[in-house]
């Protein structure tokens, strides 16, 4: 036996014993549902659903199939999801920027947040943030307006909602203003390198993606249309607001639980990743005359971004995961209409737990990708 | 996570118990889960997580109420101790993978026997212990004395995993109605968002409403409206494939029923062994040998009515007593103007 054999070998009878492994439970389950008389498929996919769920960003309602109805929850789950990981990588962003700073009072209060979110558990949270805090918000009929338009109630948050003619045209104005902004990037980049001058390019770039949009609604090709919510009444003592948009406190208490408890690990990440960073840079940095923001922006943060962003995708795949926490506040996610709602009335447990298995595997899988994409981009380029 | 945690743990339960049972469901008088029973000396009850009247445990962790009595009864038939059960608090989304794959041998537990669940998912209802239909609880000041004054933009809370979600939909549709459904995963979670304002009507079986208004922080300032919109027939469940297992089940659930009928109860049942009506007498186990066709001995019915007690008893002490729901209504037998009527025992 050579040696390259002596190396294949157990990985083949691993491989093997998996193989078995699995065609055992799978021949297994087939032969006892079929002697029980339960019949294994994934046909009931197509069938009406006949149950409504509450909160969804496509049309949907109990005529739809079942699949549409895992839809439904897909998109919920994934909404919730890229909303908290926006927001907890800010505010993680900022906070760990905090815990480093030289003012007392700053460093002690980011601190404090992060010892307190991130040591109760997420599920309490989550409890506390439905529960206690947004019950503590007053009836539709009680409530002060917030922003003069917006309502924060018991009932969910009531915003304005915009109506929009042309709004491909609005889409086109906001492109085109993404494009001109590159262009004057890499344009006021040459003129730096070329006569050492910096154009304020973070004001361009806002300005324009402002004014151009703009322009498009005040020269009255693109109209809009404000829908105001408006106060109706259900019963004597039951009121509501109808018309605008409305978003369900579920998903209010959920993303502010999510995103503030995970913000506590990115924050850790990015102080880390600061500290990882050679005292030299910095020093370095200063003494060729560059303020402290330029230092983090241009000299400490492009370098501590490669320690950052392994651990940080970690926090990014938690927080999905975690997502589906969601039933225990009645938000509609995947876990609550397709593994819930969905498996109950179909009693298709095994058929619908391995679809929900197999779609957070693969919403887990995109997010590393992803960020294993960004994070080479950023590594150093070794010449 | 928890939740996937959960899932992925049911689900490998149920492909391992499934391999675990393979040889269950045999021929003639031979059942496996009654072997399994009596090896295991205690019958495997699924229980609903809290719901007063039908299974509800006290702070010492004793489990009462009439889904209970159920079990209690198939206990007493078939280990001679109403009190050898083990219960298993399931929530709806869990009961029926808990008993296809073995976990418990009996779903006593509040659940509606419809036609899907009964010819779809590989169960079988043995009968009805409750006859209940689905209601709607308000506010007692919101004025709302009727489904009729019902709005569009209501907000409903209710359970997932169960037929109430299917027939709110209905009945909304049917009535052009919009509404916004909130669906939580227990029912301590319904009572706590309703009760804060969340929704404007909390939707389940009326039994269910009357039982849980007990819960809310004040109780008197709601209302549970005259209509009920569904049929809900709720009884115990067994798996499909042990027909010795499903007949002990049905027949120590009609045997209750049946020693109301003829007056038996767990006070006077030793008495009635020497009765001269031979009805009565088979029934207590003094003439025939009903329990033979079920492996059992033949005391099996006396002993349920002993330690169990006859249905009237089960229902006045959990149901009528605790104030849920004084009045029987369809649940009274049929000599008395109820639709409670079992086949006869003999």
């Amino acid at each position: 036996m050579t040696n390259k054999q002596k190396k294949i070998l157990p990985q083949i009878f691993t491989l093997l014993l998996i193989i078995l492994i699995f065609g055992f439970f799978t021949i297994n389950a087939q032969m006892n549902m079929s002697n029980r008389g339960i019949d294994f498929g994934y046909g009931f996919l197509s069938q009406e659903s006949s149950f409504d769920v509450q909160f969804s960003l496509i049309e949907y309602d109990g005529s739809h199939s079942y699949a549409r109805a895992y839809l439904v929850g897909l998109l919920n789950t994934i909404l919730v999801s890229v909303l908290g990981i926006i927001f907890c990588t800010i505010l993680g962003v900022v906070v760990g920027i905090a815990r480093l700073s030289p003012n007392y009072l700053i460093r002690t209060t980011a601190s404090w947040y992060v010892e307190f979110f991130r040591n109760v558990p997420l599920l309490l949270q989550i409890f506390f943030w439905y529960y206690a805090a947004l019950r503590a918000l007053p009836l539709p009929e009680n409530t002060e307006p917030l922003f003069g338009v917006t309502y924060l109630t018991v009932k969910g948050y009531y915003m304005p909602g915009f109506i929009w003619e042309n709004f491909n045209i609005l889409m086109y104005s906001i492109l085109a203003a993404i494009i001109s902004i590159v262009v004057i990037r890499s344009h006021a980049k040459k003129i730096q390198e070329e006569r050492g001058k910096q154009l304020p390019v973070f004001f361009i770039s806002i300005g324009l993606l402002i004014v151009l949009p703009a322009l498009t609604i005040i020269t009255g090709i693109v109209q809009v249309e404000v829908e105001l919510p408006i106060l109706k009444q259900l019963s004597k003592t039951s009121f509501i607001y109808e018309g605008g948009v409305s978003v369900p406190p579920e998903l209010i208490a959920l993303v502010l639980a999510l995103s503030l408890y995970t913000a506590t690990f990115v924050a850790e990440c990015v102080r880390a990743g600061i500290q990882g960073i050679s005292k030299g840079q910095k020093e370095a940095a200063a003494s060729v005359g560059l303020t402290p923001n330029q230092i983090l922006k241009l000299v400490i943060m492009p370098q501590a971004l490669r320690i950052i962003i392994p651990p940080t995708t970690n926090q990014y795949l938690n927080l999905t995961k975690n997502s589906s926490l969601a039933a225990a506040i009645a938000y509609p996610d995947l876990v609550l209409v397709f593994a819930g709602t969905a498996l109950m009335q179909t009693g298709r447990a095994i058929e619908i737990v391995s679809i929900t298995m197999l779609t957070y595997l693969t919403l887990s899988l995109s997010i590393s990708v992803l960020m294993n994409w960004y994070n080479k981009k950023i590594a150093i380029k070794e010449k | 996570m928890l939740k996937i945690i959960r899932n992925f743990v049911l689900f490998l339960s149920a492909v391992l118990l499934l391999a675990a049972c393979q040889q269950q469901g045999g021929s003639g008088k031979k059942s496996k889960t009654l072997d399994n029973t009596k090896k295991a000396g205690f019958v495997k009850c699924g229980v609903s997580q809290g719901l007063p009247g039908f299974s509800n445990a006290d702070a010492s962790g004793n489990w009462t109420g009439i889904d209970v009595d159920v079990c209690r009864a198939v206990a007493a038939a078939v280990l001679g101790d109403s009190e050898k059960v083990k219960y298993f608090p399931l929530s709806a989304k869990e009961r029926f993978t808990a008993l296809t794959s073995g976990e418990i041998d009996v779903l006593s537990r509040n659940t509606t026997w419809t036609l899907s669940r009964d010819a779809d998912i590989g169960l079988t209802f043995v009968g009805v212990n409750f006859y209940d239909g689905q209601g709607f609880m308000v506010r007692k000041n919101s004025g709302i004395n009727s489904v009729k004054d019902f709005r569009d933009g209501i907000s409903a809370c209710t359970n997932i995993g169960t037929t109430t979600e299917l027939n709110m939909r209905d009945f909304f549709n049917s009535r052009n109605i919009k509404y916004e459904p909130v669906a939580f995963e227990k029912a301590d979670e319904v009572v706590a968002a309703y009760d804060a304002g969340r929704c404007d009507t909390y939707t389940t079986d009326k039994s269910g409403l009357a039982a849980q208004r007990t819960k809310l922080s004040a109780p008197n300032d709601h209302i549970v409206l005259p209509e009920t919109i569904s049929k809900e027939p709720l009884g115990p469940v067994v798996r499909q494939g042990d027909s010795v297992w499903e007949d002990i089940v049905r027949w120590s659930l009609n045997t209750m029923i049946e020693a109301e009928e003829y007056g038996i109860n767990s006070s006077n049942a030793d008495s009635m062994t020497s009765s001269d009506n031979p009805q009565i007498k088979r029934l207590v186990g003094a003439e025939g040998e009903l329990g033979a066709a079920f492996g059992l001995d033949n005391e099996w019915s006396l002993r349920i009515i002993k330690q169990v007690g006859n249905y009237g008893e089960s229902y006045k002490k959990h149901i009528a007593d605790t104030g849920i729901l004084p009045k029987r209504g369809p649940n009274e037998l049929w000599t008395k103007g109820g639709i409670l009527y079992v086949p006869p025992a003999r």
